[in-house]
């Protein structure tokens, strides 16, 4: 494998970019595919499906074996909200293995003394969601009940197709912000992507137990979305 | 996010070492059957001294794996390596989960 392949799936990985790389397996790695890259025939086939389930494959080209290679980025959680479910979903999902950002502009709540060891950013959504925009690989837990602070990286998450959106609140609570997010010219199909009430109906009771029906539901949603790119194929 | 300063990962470490003028090999888990403990598409990173990082098993054929990359890394031909419980030498380098894998080598740089 040449330095330049190796140095451009490192730089796609950090940059929480999708990359391919196709190798001969009686020879070695020689190309490399961004996700929006569609060769002809069989291989662009190959790849989509790839790029959709995140499972490397074998296939002929040729005649000849090959070996496809996918990195998809690692699954992300952003919780907007700096309050109780957000301190126990944080060390929940960190054994998980998903990477996870807090972020309250209301300082009292977002203190590293209520979150040590957590990423987490005392601000806006819309000026912390600027530096690391969300992505198709990450899921959108909003936790405050406040609209001024959840509607906005809502809005962005449906836009960016983030693979999970939940919101906490009421179904009435809920029924408002349908409302609010159709004025902003989302369609009902997109709307009805969002878990609320958030998380798996488990009857979870205190913070804690929101949290793993939080974690339960981000789970479910991210192994579908594997499945269902594994049953396209 | 990846960090590109995280050793413990085997892309990063190849391509560090490689920056540092290391021989590196690495080796990538191609198939699998029944159980095995990494999936396809697993990587193991090796440098010329032995060095590695990564796993394409739960450490069963690992040493293996080193002694063949080795290999690879001097002559500069990719190889591809079978291990299951059906091989003859599984007493040595077998895998003890009952599964077998494929793992493609290659030098890098």
């Amino acid at each position: 494998m040449r330095m330049d392949i190796l140095h451009a799936v490192n730089r796609a990985r950090a940059n929480r970019r999708a990359i391919a790389t196709l190798t001969e397996l009686d020879g070695e790695t020689v190309q490399v595919f961004d996700e929006g890259d569609r060769p002809e025939g069989a291989l662009g086939e190959t790849l989509e499906k790839a790029f959709r389930s995140g499972k490397p494959t074998v296939l002929d080209l040729d005649g000849k074996p090959h070996f496809l290679n996918v990195y998809l980025p690692p699954a992300r959680i952003v919780v907007i909200g700096a309050v109780h479910i957000s301190q126990a979903l944080a060390p929940m999902a960190r054994l998980a293995g998903y990477d996870l950002t807090v972020i309250d502009p209301r300082t009292a709540f977002a203190t590293p003394e209520r979150f040590e060891g957590v990423d987490l950013i005392a601000d806006w959504p819309e000026d912390a969601l600027k530096d690391r925009p969300l992505d198709a690989y990450t899921a959108l837990a909003a936790v405050t009940h406040d609209p001024k602070i959840d509607d906005l990286p809502i809005l962005s998450a449906l836009r960016a197709g983030c693979f999970y959106i939940g919101a906490l609140g009421s179904r009435k609570t809920h029924a408002k912000r349908v409302e609010r997010l159709k004025a902003e010219g989302m369609t009902d199909d997109q709307i009805a992507t969002i878990s609320a009430p958030i998380g798996l109906d488990i009857g979870a009771a205190t913070p804690a137990e929101i949290a793993v029906a939080v974690l339960a539901d981000i789970i479910r949603a991210y192994r579908q979305r594997s499945l269902a790119g594994k049953d396209a194929a | 996010m990846t960090d590109l300063t995280d050793m413990q990962d085997p892309l990063i470490a190849a391509e560090v070492w490689l920056a540092e003028g290391r021989g590196v090999a690495l080796a990538t888990v191609i198939e699998t059957w029944g159980s095995a403990p990494r999936p396809v598409g697993s990587h193991l990173a090796i440098d010329s001294d032995g060095n590695f990082m990564g796993s394409v098993s739960g450490g069963c054929v690992e040493g293996a794996v080193i002694t063949e990359a080795t290999e690879v890394i001097a002559s500069g031909t990719p190889r591809i390596l079978e291990f299951g419980v059906a091989d003859e030498t599984a007493w040595r380098v077998g895998l003890s989960c009952g599964g077998r894998i494929r793992v493609h080598v290659e030098r890098l740089g």
